[in-house]
């Protein structure tokens, strides 16, 4: 071997030579091939990969929805039709983009809400964490400029009401909220502004998620049990055996997006967005997107405006510091009696402030938001500190092979039997 | 405990898709919209292509006196089963403003099947000038434009009555049962049985013209919908099977590893 090269065991004499000088096929290997991986992941585990197909889909969507779409008011709605009417597959690309964005928010949050049940979140991946919570911050910022796109009824009042949220910061607010429109209204100049972003967006995302899948590849993965590999025996290399799982995964989530698409591809939009914006007809009600209600709840639940976009901005700043509010040394649900039902009554919690989003801000909506905002900020500031104290937690298993593996570690009777029939 | 944790986040998944719609749902309009049975309902269903044809007979001769549809091009026709000489035919009928030509003047000159509909007034102020300051909407995409759908169009349609006592309207503005706030600016559209002759000899009642004609908006607002659903069933059909070769290949890897994580 030359000097200064790579030491490549790649056999191919084609490929050794690339991989000596520049090891990229070494490096594949290394992290998706035989990357150590806990051998007990359930199906939540598959909802990261899924998110990076998600993303490579909107991408390339995206791509060429733009050599269609003519970002002009005068222009937007009918060339967004167009697309749906006279470019070949136009409509499929346009309702693959347009339900690629909610099953990017489903997927997205289901893989959150696994970090917040088996504690992923904590050391050592608390860096791995704030990355994934950039890249939750930069999606919202994306769909929201995206949905604006279209130029329909609620793309122009949606775009107003959120642009003039920055208005209530002191002092710069106003100066903020101009420079977001390009002049003194949401018009032609902002819907330029935000098809630039909605471009370049997601390649910043892409950014993101490169770093933060080096921090997990810096870290490994947690598990079900949110205790370390202990050696070998805890861990599977990565492929073949989660890239087959994923896949099975990845087929299921596949199976319902073409649902959406094929069959119900406006159920999760809003009518009036098929109505071209019109600044001088407003909405009887503005409703963001689906994945803001509970957001868009929060922010209505505060009686101030300042107050309540700080409290919105809040609900996702909070996740950054969530590290040291949980100062549990358990990660894993399973083993915190008390956390497992703060944490489920958590998730209801969310899909009531989704509900409470979508109600008009009247009567008792308003108290409902206001409790469920509460509870949303008391989990994470109150209880989650406060249980770390006071919470006895199940005692942990010993490793992950000894909990997982029937007939692994102290054998009980039944399980030693069994284990030369065992099937996946 | 194990398997409650994934079956929750499927519920999450689930929730979130039937939380979305109450808003999208929510009923604006005061009476109860009747749920309509037509042929393209459900996930199976097609086009009924004399219906659409009918349809397409009353937008021409009743609604595009007011109402435009600048989305569509008479070559669209043929897939509501017009013959390329029909569509050119029709095309030709409408005086279709071009221009300017080279002595820098517009002119008109017969349609061509490629030529968007010919919209009924020249801008939007032509428009309310002529009905009374309100604007006809576009109905290029109206089915999917209103809450309810084709079973709201339909019920709009046929839905104008008399004002229950107590109810003044404003000045040329119409009672309807099915719009929000009831006072329509839109005259009733369909005033009679045989208000159009239907050359396939259906009988032109108030009702089959109001149920063709939100037929054909549902197709103009969905032209792609047939296709669209078919090649969701073929996708979705192999998905399935490729899903369950898929998860016996896992299985099958799987079992080296003697005994699948208890998750």
């Amino acid at each position: 071997m030359a000097s200064g090269l790579h030491d490549s065991t790649i056999q191919n004499p084609v490929i050794r030579w690339i991989d000596q000088r520049l090891p990229v096929f070494t490096m594949m290997q290394k992290e998706y091939g035989s990357f150590p991986t806990p051998r007990n992941f359930n199906y939540l585990w598959n909802f990261g990969a899924l998110a990076l197909i998600n993303l490579v889909i909107m991408i390339v969507t995206g791509i060429f929805l733009a050599m269609n779409y003519t970002a002009h008011t005068s222009m937007a709605f009918d060339s967004v039709e167009r697309i749906m009417r006279d470019v070949n597959y136009g409509w499929l690309i346009r309702y693959v983009h347009m339900n690629g964005a909610s099953m990017f928010f489903i997927v997205v949050m289901v893989h959150i809400w696994r970090n917040l049940y088996y504690g992923s979140y904590k050391a050592p991946r608390e860096l791995l964490w704030i990355f994934g919570v950039v890249i939750f911050l930069l999606m919202m910022a994306t769909a929201f400029m995206g949905y604006v796109l279209p130029w329909g009824q609620m793309s122009f009042w949606g775009a107003t009401v959120i642009t003039n949220l920055f208005s209530a910061i002191p002092l710069v607010g106003d100066s903020i909220v101009t420079l977001l429109w390009g002049g003194f209204s949401v018009d032609n100049p902002t819907l330029n502004r935000f098809f630039s972003l909605h471009y370049l967006l997601p390649f910043v995302i892409a950014g993101v998620v490169f770093l933060h899948v080096a921090t997990l590849h810096i870290t490994g993965s947690n598990n079900p049990l949110g205790i370390e590999p202990k050696g070998p025996q805890d861990t599977l290399p990565f492929h073949p055996y989660y890239t087959a799982k994923d896949s099975v995964g990845i087929i299921a989530y596949f199976i319902v997006f073409a649902v959406l698409v094929f069959f119900t591809p406006n159920y999760l939009g809003h009518t009036d967005n098929y109505i071209p914006a019109n600044p001088l007809v407003t909405p009887a009600h503005i409703v963001p997107e689906w994945y803001f209600l509970p957001f868009y709840a929060i922010l209505r639940a505060v009686p101030d405006k300042l107050g309540g976009v700080l409290l919105m901005f809040g609900a996702i700043a909070v996740l950054f510091v969530l590290p040291w509010l949980d100062r549990s040394p358990v990660r894993s649900m399973r083993f915190r009696p008390i956390a497992k039902w703060a944490l489920m009554l958590w998730g209801i919690n969310f899909f009531v402030l989704m509900w409470a989003g979508a109600m008009p801000a009247e009567g008792i909506y308003v108290t409902i938001a206001r409790l469920s905002t509460a509870y949303y900020f008391a989990y994470f500031l109150v209880i989650l500190p406060l249980l770390a104290k006071i919470e006895r937690p199940l005692p942990l298993p010993e490793s992950i092979s000894h909990a997982v593996l029937r007939g692994g570690g102290r054998l009980h009777g039944a399980a030693a039997t069994a284990k030369p029939m065992e099937k996946a | 405990m194990r398997v409650t944790t994934l079956k929750a986040a499927i519920l999450a998944a689930a929730l979130s898709l039937g939380l979305a719609s109450p808003a999208a749902r929510a009923a604006e309009s005061g009476a109860e919209i009747p749920n309509t049975k037509f042929s393209f309902d459900g996930p199976f269903g097609t086009f009924d292509r004399g219906e659409l044809q009918r349809g397409f007979q009353v937008y021409k001769e009743v609604c595009a006196a007011c109402h435009s549809m600048h989305l569509l091009s008479y070559r669209n026709l043929r897939d509501i089963g017009l013959s390329e000489a029909e569509v050119t035919a029709i095309a030709a009928s409408y005086q279709i403003p071009d221009g300017p030509n080279d002595n820098g003047e517009m002119f008109e000159r017969p349609g061509r099947p490629s030529d968007r509909f010919r919209r009924p007034f020249a801008n939007d102020a032509a428009a309310r000038a002529a009905n009374n300051g309100a604007l006809p909407p576009d109905l290029s995409v109206i089915v999917k434009a209103r809450q309810g759908g084709a079973d709201y169009i339909k019920a709009l349609l046929t839905g104008y009555e008399d004002p229950p006592e107590g109810v003044t309207l404003m000045e040329g503005m119409y009672y309807n049962k099915y719009f929000a706030g009831h006072q329509i600016a839109m005259a009733p559209p369909l005033t009679g049985d045989g208000q159009v002759q239907w050359g396939d000899g259906t009988a032109a009642t108030v009702d089959r013209m109001a149920h063709d004609l939100t037929a054909f908006l549902a197709w103009a607002s969905e032209p792609e919908s047939e296709t669209r659903r078919a090649m969701g069933v073929r996708i979705i059909l192999f998905l399935v099977v490729l899903g369950g070769l898929t998860y016996a290949v896992k299985r099958k890897i799987w079992a080296r590893v003697h005994g699948d994580p208890i998750t």
